[in-house]
Parts: C-alpha cells; sequence; structure tokens
C-alpha cells in the first residue's frame, strides 16, 4: 500500500496549511452556512415593510396607540374550512388601524369600511391573489405555479356574490351582472348553476316562432338576422354574424315552418285611422311609454324596457296581426306581459295607424328574396340547430338543446393554463372573460357565440357576475350561504285571477313576491283603500304620485269586471296586521282635526313631501293626500305612520316614531281631507 | 450602515423585476404623435368633478380644449394626460379635434379619494401648459352612501331633476343644502351631521322640513351617508385632525 502522495496539489494539507488552520476555516465556513437562514428571514421583504410601517407611525400624534397595536413577525389569518391562509396582514400592518384613513402610502393605509372584519374571512376571499406567500412578487402576481393574481378593483363585487346570492343594496354592479346574464339569454345557453340546488334562469323569454309569418315577412326576419340593432338599438337579440346564404336559408326556414294560429290576425274591419295628433294622444294616455321605448329625433330612447321598441314597428309587423295584436296580445301569445287593454274599434285603429306610421325605408329597401327551394328550407333547419337558436325561441317541431353552450358555474375559478388567449391580452382570468363578451369570435374561427353590444360598464358588471361562480362559492360551508329568496309562484285564483292574468298586473305591481317593480306592491291593497276609491280608479285611474313617470292605464274595464277585481283584492289582500274596519273612515272631533293640522304643518312638517292644500303646499315627493280621506282606510293611515316599513318594505317615507296620540290626531285630520268632487288634474 | 446595502439591493431587485414584469405586458405607453399646432390655454371641456367606485371606468368621457390666445379651440395640438399610480387613460395622449377638443376614458386605481389628473400640452415655446381636473373614487362605504343618497336624500337636497326623477328643491320653502356645498356643510362636525340625520332639523334648531331618519337607516347607513357627503364636498372636507396628550 502505498500512502497518498504528500506532495499532491490537491491535499487538504497543501489548500489549508495545519490542521489547526484547517479546523478554523471549515468552522467559519460552516458558520457562514448556517447564519444564511436566519439572514434571508431577517432581510425579507416583510420585515423591511415592517420596519417602514414603524417608521411611519413613528411621527404620528397616536404613535404610542399603534407601536402598541403592532406586533413583529409574520402574521396569519387562517380558516380551514374556507381553505384561507392569509399572511398579507405581514406587511399590510395598519390595515384595521382607524386613525391611518389618511394614509395612501402602501401597503400602510386602512382597509376600508366594509360590512364584514378583516379576520372574519381574510383577504383572499375578496383579493385573490396568494395569501400565503410572504413576498410581494408571489403574493400579488401569477407565475405559473401560482395562478391566482390580485383581482383588479373594479371586479372587487365579484367576492360578495361568492355568498350573497340575494341582491345586496351595497352592490350595484354584481345585481347589474345577474341582470344582465338573466336578461340577455346567457343561461340559457350556458348552465350556472347555484350553490343552493338551482340554475339562473332567464327573466325575459324570447319570442315563440312557431308561428312568425302571421306577425311578419321573410324580408324582415333576412334584416333582423342580418342586424338585430340596425332595427332597434336596443334590441337584446345579439348579432349572429351570419353570412348572407344562412340568413336567405334561415329565413326560409322559419317561414315555411310557421303555422298560422287561429285568430291571431283581424280583417280590417272599416279602415285604420291614420290621425298622428289623435294616435299620439292615445299612445300617451295608455301609458304606451312605460314599457315601450321609441327613439326621438335627438337618437335618444325614450320610454322602458319592459316590452320591444317601438321605433321602426310599422317596417316589422303585418297590418292584420298588429290589429288583433292591440285588440288582444294574447291571441297570439298567451304568456306576453302585455295588458289586454280592451280598446273600442275605433281606439284599435287610432293606433294601429300611429304605430303603422313608425316605419324606416332603410330597413328593407335592400332586401330582394327569391321564392325559397326545398333545400335552402332544410339548410335553414340545419342552420337553426347548429347556432342553438332554439336555446331562446320556441319553434314548432324543434326541441331546445341541453348543455348547449359550457357550462359557467366553476368559470371564476378556471385555471388560467386552461385558456386559450388572443393575442396582445392580459393572461389573467378577468381580462378573459370580458374579452370572451367583447368580442366572442375573435378567439378562434367557427366559434358561436354571438356579438353583443354591451358597454364597457356593462361588460365589467357581466364579468363581475361570472367571478363570483367559482369552486369557493360551490364549497362554502352552509352557514356562509345567503340564498336567494326562492322566487314566488303566487297565483290568484278564479274569475278575477284569469283577469288579472288577462290585465297583466304583474308586470308592474308586486303581490306575494310576484311582479313587477314598476308599480306599488299590492300584498295589502285590500286593508289599504277604501273599496268606492277603488272602484272609481279602475274607471278612470287618477294620478297619486306627481313625481313619478309611470301611471297605471285607464283599461276600458265593464262594470262586472270591476266588481271582480275589487271583491277580490278587497278580500283577498289584507294584512293580519290590523283589522281594516277598526276605525272610523270619518266623524272625528273637531280638535282632535285640529291637533293633526298642526302636527302636520309644523311638527312634522308632512308638507314638504305631500300636498293637503294644493294652494299652499307644494310638497311632490309623496303621493297627493287632497283625497287621501276618501282614498284610504283610516286604520291603515294610522298604521302606516306609525311604521311604513312595515306596511312597505323599503318605502321611501322615514318612520317618524309618532307616539300613539300624534298618529291619531294625524289619521284624523288626513281623513278629513275626502277632495273635490271634481278629477284630479293632470300635473 | 450594513444594514442599508441588502435592503438597497434588495429594492434594485424589486424594481428590477417590476420593469421586467411591465416589459413582459404590451400595454406599452403609446407614443404621442407629433403635434401639428400649439394652443396657449388648455381648459376642462367636460367629465370633471366625476363620481365613481373604485376601479371603474366614468360614464362621461373626459374632455379637454386647446386654445388659442383669441379663446378659440386649435385643431392637431397634442394633449398628454397623466394621473396618480393606478388612473388608467384611454387613450392617454392624442392630437385634439377640428374643435380643439381631445377626450379620454378615464378608470381611477383603487384607492377612495379625490384623484387630481393632469391634462397638458406644450406652448409653441415647448413650455408644457396643463389644466388640472379632479374625479372622486368611492370606496365600498361612501358607494353606499351615494345610493342612499339617491334613495332618501337627493330628490330635496339636489336641485337638478332628471326624467326618472323631479327634483323637489324648488317647492320647499327652507331651501335644503345640497351635497356639493362644503361652505356650509364643512363647518358641521360629524357629530352634528349624524345628529340632523338621525333626529331631524330641529335637533340642531334647523327646520322641520329636515325629516328624522334615525327610525329608517340604521347608525351604519348613516355613516355612511356622511362619509358620502364628506367625499363630495366642495371645497374638500378637512378633517380637525385628533388631539392627543403625549
Amino acid at each position: 500500500m502505498q500512502s497518498p502522495n504528500p506532495r499532491s496539489p490537491f491535499s487538504w494539507q497543501n489548500l489549508l496549511g495545519d490542521p489547526t488552520r484547517a479546523f478554523g476555516v471549515v468552522s467559519a465556513l460552516l458558520l457562514v452556512l448556517l447564519a444564511i437562514a436566519p439572514a434571508k428571514n431577517y432581510f425579507s421583504e416583510w420585515r423591511h415593510y415592517q420596519n417602514g410601517y414603524l417608521r411611519l407611525i413613528r411621527g404620528r400624534g397616536e404613535a404610542v396607540t399603534l407601536q402598541r397595536h403592532f406586533q413583529p413577525g409574520i402574521h396569519q389569518i387562517w380558516h380551514p374550512d374556507l381553505g384561507i391562509t392569509d399572511r398579507c396582514t405581514s406587511c399590510h400592518v395598519g390595515l384595521s388601524e382607524a386613525s391611518l384613513a389618511d394614509v395612501s402610502t402602501q401597503p400602510y393605509g386602512k382597509h376600508p369600511i366594509i360590512p364584514h372584519s378583516l379576520e372574519e374571512f381574510g383577504c383572499v376571499m375578496c383579493h385573490r391573489g396568494q395569501g400565503a406567500a410572504t413576498t410581494v412578487e408571489e403574493a400579488h402576481s401569477s407565475t405559473l405555479a401560482w395562478e391566482q393574481p390580485i383581482l383588479p378593483a373594479r371586479y372587487m363585487e365579484s367576492g360578495c356574490g361568492q355568498c350573497h346570492h340575494a341582491g345586496l343594496v351595497s352592490t350595484p354592479q354584481l345585481n347589474q351582472g345577474r341582470e344582465l346574464l338573466a336578461r340577455y339569454g346567457c343561461v340559457e345557453c350556458h348552465v350556472i348553476k347555484l350553490p343552493v340546488g338551482a340554475t339562473m334562469k332567464a327573466t325575459q323569454d324570447a319570442p315563440s316562432l312557431s308561428h312568425v309569418a302571421d306577425k311578419t315577412s321573410r324580408e324582415w326576419i333576412y334584416a333582423w338576422l342580418k342586424d338585430p340593432q340596425a332595427y332597434a338599438v336596443s334590441a337584446t337579440m345579439p348579432n349572429f354574424q351570419l353570412k348572407e346564404d344562412e340568413i336567405r336559408d334561415i329565413s326560409a326556414f322559419l317561414t315555411a315552418n310557421s303555422t298560422p294560429l287561429q285568430g291571431d290576425t283581424a280583417p280590417p274591419s272599416g279602415q285604420k285611422i291614420a290621425d298622428p295628433s289623435a294616435g299620439a294622444i292615445l299612445y300617451g294616455e295608455s301609458f304606451c311609454a312605460s314599457c315601450h321605448a321609441v327613439q326621438n329625433a335627438a337618437g335618444n330612447l325614450v320610454g322602458g324596457n319592459l316590452g320591444p321598441e317601438l321605433t321602426r314597428i310599422g317596417t316589422k309587423v303585418k297590418p292584420e296581426w298588429l290589429r288583433a295584436w292591440i285588440r288582444n296580445p294574447r291571441s297570439y301569445d298567451l304568456k306576453t306581459e302585455m295588458p289586454h287593454y280592451r280598446f273600442n274599434d275605433q281606439q284599435v285603429a287610432t293606433l294601429q295607424g300611429f304605430l303603422e306610421a313608425k316605419t324606416d325605408s332603410d330597413l328593407l329597401a335592400n332586401v330582394r328574396l327569391e321564392p325559397a327551394t326545398p333545400e335552402q328550407i332544410a339548410h335553414g333547419k340545419s342552420l337553426v340547430m347548429e347556432y342553438g337558436c332554439t336555446s331562446c325561441h320556441e319553434i314548432g317541431g324543434l326541441k331546445k338543446p341541453e348543455n348547449f353552450a359550457p357550462e359557467l358555474t366553476h368559470i371564476g375559478s378556471k385555471p388560467v393554463s386552461q385558456l386559450i388567449f388572443v393575442a396582445g391580452m392580459p393572461h389573467t382570468l378577468p381580462a378573459y372573460i370580458a374579452g370572451k363578451i367583447r368580442q366572442p369570435r375573435s378567439f378562434a374561427a367557427g366559434l358561436k357565440m354571438p356579438q353583443y353590444t354591451f358597454t364597457t360598464a356593462q361588460i365589467d358588471a357581466l364579468t363581475t357576475a361570472l367571478l363570483a361562480h367559482n369552486e369557493r362559492a360551490q364549497t362554502l360551508p352552509p352557514s356562509l350561504m345567503v340564498p336567494a329568496s326562492p322566487a314566488s309562484h303566487y297565483e290568484p285564483a278564479g274569475k278575477a285571477g284569469r283577469l288579472m292574468a288577462d290585465l297583466g298586473c304583474f308586470s308592474c305591481h308586486t303581490i306575494y313576491g310576484r311582479g313587477g317593480d314598476m308599480a306599488p306592491d299590492l300584498t295589502w291593497e285590500g286593508s289599504s283603500v277604501q273599496r268606492k276609491w277603488l272602484e272609481d280608479f279602475f274607471r278612470n285611474p287618477g294620478t297619486l304620485r306627481p313625481s313619478l313617470i309611470r301611471r297605471m292605464p285607464k283599461f276600458n274595464l265593464t262594470e262586472e269586471e270591476i266588481g271582480t277585481l275589487s271583491d277580490y283584492i278587497m278580500t283577498v289582500y289584507q294584512t293580519p296586521e290590523f283589522d281594516r274596519d277598526s276605525m272610523p273612515d270619518s266623524g272625528y272631533p273637531a280638535t282632535q282635526v285640529e291637533q293633526g293640522r298642526q302636527l302636520f304643518y309644523s311638527k312634522y312638517a308632512c308638507q314638504s313631501c305631500h300636498i293637503v292644500d294644493p294652494n299652499a303646499d307644494k310638497g311632490y315627493i309623496g303621493p297627493t293626500l287632497t283625497g287621501v280621506g276618501a282614498r284610504l282606510t283610516a286604520a291603515w293611515v294610522y298604521h302606516w305612520l306609525k311604521n311604513p316599513q312595515s306596511l312597505r318594505a323599503g318605502t321611501v317615507e322615514p318612520n317618524r316614531n309618532l307616539s300613539d296620540d300624534d298618529a291619531k290626531a294625524l289619521t284624523a285630520f288626513l281623513m278629513m281631507q275626502k277632495g273635490s268632487s271634481k278629477p284630479e288634474a293632470k300635473p | 450602515m450594513t444594514r442599508r446595502q441588502p435592503l438597497l439591493s434588495v429594492m434594485v431587485f424589486a424594481l428590477a423585476l417590476s420593469v421586467c414584469g411591465c416589459a413582459r405586458n404590451p400595454v406599452s405607453a403609446a407614443r404621442a404623435p407629433a403635434p401639428t399646432a400649439f394652443g396657449v390655454a388648455i381648459v376642462e371641456s367636460s367629465g370633471g368633478k366625476q363620481v365613481a367606485a373604485v376601479g371603474t371606468t366614468f360614464p362621461q368621457p373626459l374632455t379637454v380644449e386647446v386654445n388659442d390666445d383669441s379663446g378659440n379651440g386649435v385643431a392637431g395640438a397634442a394633449v398628454t394626460f397623466s394621473g396618480p399610480v393606478g388612473v388608467r387613460f384611454d387613450p392617454p395622449n392624442g392630437l385634439t379635434d377640428s374643435g380643439g377638443q381631445f377626450s379620454t376614458n378615464v378608470t381611477l386605481g383603487a384607492m377612495a379619494g379625490r384623484y387630481q389628473l393632469v391634462a397638458s400640452t406644450m406652448s409653441k415655446a415647448q413650455k408644457k401648459i396643463d389644466v388640472k381636473v379632479e374625479e372622486i373614487a368611492l370606496d365600498y362605504q361612501r358607494q353606499l352612501g351615494q345610493i342612499l343618497d339617491d334613495k332618501y336624500c337627493a330628490r330635496c337636497h339636489n336641485p337638478e331633476s332628471t326624467p326618472e326623477r323631479v327634483s323637489n328643491y324648488d317647492n320647499l320653502e327652507v331651501k335644503p343644502h345640497p351635497f356639493t356645498e362644503g361652505g356650509t356643510l364643512n363647518k358641521l362636525n360629524d357629530a352634528d351631521l349624524f345628529a340632523i340625520i338621525d333626529h331631524g332639523g330641529p335637533a340642531l334648531n334647523k327646520s322641520a322640513l329636515m325629516p328624522p331618519y334615525g327610525f329608517t337607516l340604521s347608525k351604519t347607513e348613516i355613516q355612511a351617508l356622511i362619509a358620502y357627503i364628506r367625499t363630495i364636498s366642495d371645497p374638500p372636507y378637512q378633517a380637525s385632525g385628533m388631539v392627543y396628550a403625549r
């Protein structure tokens, strides 16, 4: 055996000298290595920010308090049931310090006031980002390993939507997004399951196309399919960007497939009346504009959006169909929200003439269609299936497809690695969703999603609503879920129920949770009004609330119909809170009435919002009270004065917490206001 | 001294990282086009003093006008917008149209409060002329205040009518103060404002036309209203600072 050559240049003695020195060098090296871990910790980013925080509070008046609150080290909010491990408060130190409200340098600012405490849900629940990370980059940005970047502030309300499925007053953007999802038919093609077990439902039914040829011409269908917004700027139907021959064939199929419907067209009995001024008056008197919009000369839409826009209606509908529709809309569409107005023949002819004059000659000017061939019709049918038209529209003989488009239940947590982006687009989920809504066809060739005409604010709202549909929302503990109140399917019974359906009462009024919000809730109407007033109101609805622009139309009801409706309302729609007849409607002592007058005008200054004396009072917010003693029951007035919100939730009139005596005196004064015999003047 | 060195390097590293990060994104600042004309003044023509939730785009674009010395619009002058961190302009710069105007869509950052935006143009002598425009971003609480104001207060306190909401201002014998009227409202402290909303005008010897809302609105809602009123006040509200014993 030969020992290693002591002269070798690589021997340790050569490199490190004598053993003692070598030991020292190795030890020093070990110490340095050991020091790396604590040094990394010592020079960490969060410690740097905590030192910055200490420097910031040192100069402030409340430094002592803030220093007492400050605890060095990594802070963590941990909610294992929510999957939340947030260390954000390690750098964002002053989030809960009320006195730092004026600090705008991040990360030291105070968190804005929200309804939850920061400890309750942590940060990533709403802000996203990587809660467990302890460096700025890893916490806020996205890398391949860290999928969730910080959510831009514009989509912040999506955080609320994960738990709150009922509409919240303070989340207008989220509410708008959900409304758009339901109104624009998004949920007809895309299934969105709610964590409570239901699926999102569309709020607006697209019209049935089974009998479309009775209503309009093939040429109009062609122009409409080409560009729905060219016919009506407010059209909810999106543009499918179809090719010329596709439009030709779809219009051929829809026309050929349409079957005639008994009674949905009316032969012109007598001439239509082309009297623009009389037509405009009748259109105004019938408050058509409460639901239908018309574009004015300046290009602005004037009117509501419950019904379709009527700017070019004369170019669309066939005269015999329009006549039958005005006479009774349910002859064509049983489920329509439009009331059956019971117009007489002259009124029908006048309105028909007025609406038919709303034409646009440019719309159909270049539409020349040859008669359809069977091949074209067959091709049209396959296109209708291919584009999923039956998802929204009922088309005779065709079925609604299931799962036509990708399900969006988990869209808000879709991994970025599964998304295909368009060049030049930020690689984030919100940007992807917004881009898909803005220009769906730009993502690839052959996509079927149509082009909508949403504004930037609407796209942001839709993106916000969609981001709330994510994995976390689906797996929340049930105790945290705030479900929306279940949809009401209230249906009044019998003859009155059929009459109310015919008149479309629920399009504007809500009763037992079902119905529109355009007009007052009628759930307790029977406790509220006097029968004679109700009957008179049906005969000729006067102005109750001068500040509102939407009003009850006159339906030309027969006395029998008025009796049926009044009976039903007075009997059924009564509150269990009090007895309608518990207080007399007149005969109050003069002293009590006088006391009520004093209270009305001085202590409670009710004249700021209401009018009792038309010559002196000007209040314009609440209903006019000149005839309130002939309109409302005394018991209703009394209980309303005591607590308006208990009778109609969300009403604007403030609760004044009146004493019983004050409320009684005011009731006495108001019940003496029986109004004049002449009808109320229109403003 | 030894501690500063690594901190500095960390910061340089972070800066380098963020520069790299920015470079990856294609949102490059579009280079300003060369101006074909020059003005002597720049004024705000519309879109200032708007109020919106943080991070959202204002409904109205911000429009400024470049004028010559007789006050007429100058076409083809270069306008550049700038603002605090987080504010986005779409587009951030460009040339004025034939009327001397240039518009941009403004998206505010994630912090609530008043934003001072600057629109600038170059004079012929390459001197920068600018105009400052203020916009207001609302956080959660102030947005709730805005919603409540719209429902309960604006009908009387806002003299402007809209088609959907007719103002009751002119019908009132004692005129309410519009919430932007900082000159008056800033003199009331939060406790006084709270008392007026809670108990009505008579609580502070003011008109009974102002009803009490303490039984209708919650404490949180009244506080949200006050926060909103303070935010939109003009001139701005300056809270008197706390006094601390040292």
